[in-house]
């Protein structure tokens, strides 16, 4: 944080300046500071997962394989996906936004347990530089999935340290999901009952249970998959009586829900998003509030649309089917919820606000194209080519990074008490909504046409697609970079920020911007639910 | 951080009151065990899919592990719940010395079980009943599927053991502490934690006793 010392120091206290030096941000165990070192290690792994995307694209310009091998591009899209799931998804929204706002949010000086919210920080770090490691050495050539017996048996790649980087991260993810649900239930303000939280704080409430219930799975997982590759203690090939298909089982009863850890926080910030640049209260703040948990819950029945043509039995098929569509229905509250709430509110279309839109559209077509992948018959025809791949980069990309990217702008006020360049930065949501949609729409036609995920060569007729992906992928990566460059700038050039920049509801606004070290001068007390605008907008602190 | 004299020394700055701090560890330890239940559970997911699939090789596998040994050493780690429970009740009083023998007590009793296991895996060694290039089972029924009861059950009782090893790090660490006299009738809440601990790791052993131990172990069939 070279950028700290220089901000605010010309007024009053706060979380920034009460103490200077490297060792009072590598050892402190304010919330929101680890919320800044997580912030720049996730940014640090999302622009190499990128670097990564931008090869895989470059390869697929064209249809020979002519940059890289073979072997390469499968290390090239296995790192994309372990650095972009791992290291930036599953962390990006709770570990930042969720780590800074929540304590601010419910009027609590800090997390229940500061110490083990910073030594998730440094789990995260070591598994990171595991993974590091991995791809300095040679890489691993799997896909982020791991199946056996590829990995156990045949890959060439350094799947163990890569196996032990992701069962280390998964640690931090763990006790960040054990902190959120400890504050959320002990550390609340006086007058902060349920149904007064934040729908911020029920996302991450939901998106917690996800990560202390999931998590370890995947973790035993993966220990599972150590000791067959590194010892010969055999679990899942069945050249030792094994069954390849229970590690597909163990794996995706965390990686399907994973895929919530990274969306429900998104949906979080578009509720506060979108209530506030409507100023209006969210239509059906419970049904939003309890469609989270709804998701939680169902996001664990589903696991099985993984594996329609993995021998799973069509029986058990047809029931993870039903469920895989159930999902849809707290999906689709949401959806209709915050549609409702923007119907004759006063909607200004800031940057927060256009990044929250285009994860309602995006989100949208990520969710109902998985329907399609959630019927039987027609997955069969779309597994494992670049339907999936178009799918999950909706719901992920356009779900997720535009939610995160939303957040980081409404909230980069409160945490750096700078105003960012309001048109270069609505210039740059607009770039990356096209871009993303370049690289991705194609790409659902190019599965739909057959083209199979995970090849480097491809028959000349599917050209056009994936030139028109690869140039929106250009596009993408260049609408990254511009908040990257703006942000960066703001920090030492922006406006400052007043305490309440947007006119929000939220006990984090009534606080000055960038808050003291302890949030709140006094502990607020709540009188009044979350979200009182228009007439009934008075002291929300008594 | 504490400011004022009223406040005790044991409460963090974030905390309102004693009982939201000691809530919250409570909250937090519960939570961390369930987690820990899920971590255990992917072994036990395998383990019951497997012996469904191959009862035979599961059950004449089992048969060469040492009965008296494991059933010995499930009574030393009930008994170390006891002393554990023992210790936590005395911290809850303030009795310093009496945490500190009961926590040597339990100390003692974990270790035992913790030599008991490696005697355990020294002898399936020599007898190449480890799971990879050495393993050799010619008396297993259904060779082809006997190496997976000894990989779970590795895999298991590995795990265990290795949660156990922490477990005596931090008895340590409590010993040390309680001998500073740090845990008072007022706050022992790290004796009353790690106690919660203790006790999952050892119903956990109680689930693996009968599962690994005890099958097909009907007399005269």
């Amino acid at each position: 944080m070279t950028a700290t010392p220089t901000i605010g120091t010309e007024t009053e206290k706060n979380y920034l300046n009460h103490q200077h030096g490297l060792k009072s941000w590598l050892l402190t165990e304010d919330h929101k500071r680890i919320a800044l070192l997580y912030l720049l290690s996730i940014t640090f792994f999302f622009f190499l997962g990128g670097l990564m995307a931008v090869l895989i694209r470059l390869e697929l310009a064209t249809p020979a394989g002519d940059l890289v091998e073979s072997n390469t591009y499968n290390k090239l899209f296995t790192m994309h996906g372990v650095l972009m799931i791992f290291f930036f998804l599953i962390p990006s929204i709770p570990a930042v936004l969720g780590n800074f706002l929540i304590p601010l949010m419910i009027g609590a000086k800090d997390l229940a347990f500061p110490k083990i919210n910073l030594l998730s920080w440094y789990i995260y770090i070591l598994g990171g530089i595991f993974t590091v490691y991995v791809l300095i050495v040679g890489g691993v050539d799997t896909g982020w999935t791991f199946y056996t017996p590829l990995s156990t048996s045949y890959s060439n790649g350094y799947v163990i340290a890569t196996g032990l980087g992701i069962f280390i991260a998964g640690f931090s993810s763990i006790l960040t999901g054990l902190n959120f649900i400890v504050t959320v239930h002990r550390m609340r303000a006086p007058g902060m009952t349920w149904f007064r939280l934040p729908l911020f704080v029920w996302a991450h409430y939901a998106t917690s249970l996800i990560q202390i219930l999931g998590t370890p799975v995947v973790a035993v997982t993966l220990f599972l998959l150590v000791l067959e590759r590194g010892f010969h203690i055999g679990f899942f090939d069945p050249a030792y009586g094994g069954d390849p298909v229970l590690y597909q089982h163990l794996f995706w009863f965390y990686s399907h829900p994973a895929v919530y850890i990274m969306i429900l926080p998104s949906m979080g910030v578009v509720s506060e998003v979108i209530s506030t640049f409507t100023q209006k209260k969210p239509f059906g703040y419970t049904f939003i509030a309890f469609s989270s948990v709804a998701i939680a819950v169902f996001g664990f029945l589903v696991w099985g649309h993984h594996l329609y043509v993995s021998s799973q039995s069509a029986y058990a098929g047809m029931v993870f089917s039903l469920l895989s569509y159930i999902v849809a229905i707290p999906s689709a509250i949401k959806v209709f919820n915050w549609t409702t709430t923007m119907y004759k509110g006063s909607v200004r279309m800031t940057t927060p606000m256009l990044y929250a839109l285009g994860f309602i559209g995006l989100f949208t077509i990520g969710g109902l194209t998985g329907l399609f992948l959630a019927s039987l018959g027609m997955d069969v025809h779309l597994t494992d080519t670049y339907f999936v791949v178009a799918h999950f980069h909706y719901v992920m990309v356009g779900g997720a990074v535009m939610g995160y990217l939303a957040g980081i702008h409404f909230w980069w006020p409160k945490m750096f008490g700078r105003m960012y360049p309001e048109s270069w930065s609505r210039l740059s949501a607009i770039i990356i909504f096209l871009g993303f949609n370049l690289t991705f729409f194609p790409q659902f036609l190019l599965g739909y046409m057959g083209m199979p995920r995970r090849y480097h060569v491809y028959p000349p007729e599917f050209q056009v697609f994936n030139v028109l992906s690869s140039a929106g992928a250009s596009v993408l990566g260049f609408g990254f970079v511009i908040p990257f460059v703006y942000l960066t700038w703001s920090l030492f050039y922006g406006e400052k920020a007043p305490a309440n920049p947007w006119g929000a509801t939220g006990l984090e606004w009534t606080t000055q911007s960038p808050p003291t070290y302890d949030n709140f001068a006094v502990t607020p007390v709540v009188t009044q639910e979350a979200y009182q605008y228009s007439t009934e907008e008075v002291a929300h602190v008594g | 951080m504490a400011s004022t004299a009223a406040v005790p020394t044991f409460l963090k700055h974030h905390f309102e009151s004693a009982d939201q701090q000691k809530g919250a560890s409570g909250i937090g330890m519960w939570l961390f065990l369930v987690t820990e239940i899920m971590f255990f559970g992917g072994l036990f997911l395998a383990y019951f899919v497997y012996r469904q699939a191959y009862p035979a090789a599961f059950a004449s596998a089992s048969s060469k592990l040492n009965l008296p040994l494991g059933a010995a050493n499930t009574v030393v780690l009930i008994c170390s719940s006891l002393t554990m429970a023992m210790a936590v009740h005395s911290a809850a009083l303030g009795k310093q010395k009496l945490i500190i023998f009961y926590l040597i007590a339990t100390l003692f009793l974990g270790g035992a079980f913790l030599g008991v296991k490696a005697y355990e895996y020294h002898d399936k060694w020599e007898h190449h009943e480890i799971p990879g290039e050495n393993f050799d089972c010619e008396t297993c029924a259904d060779p082809g599927h006997a190496p997976l009861f000894f990989s779970l059950y590795f895999a298991m009782t590995g795990l265990h053991a290795m949660h156990m090893i922490i477990g005596v790090f931090i008895i340590f660490f409590l010993i040390q502490q309680a001998a500073k006299g740090a845990y008072t009738a007022k706050w022992s809440t790290p004796v009353e934690m790690f106690g919660l601990y203790w006790h999952f790791v050892d119903i956990v052993w109680i689930f693996l006793f009968p599962l690994l131990y005890l099958i097909d172990r009907v007399p005269g069939k």
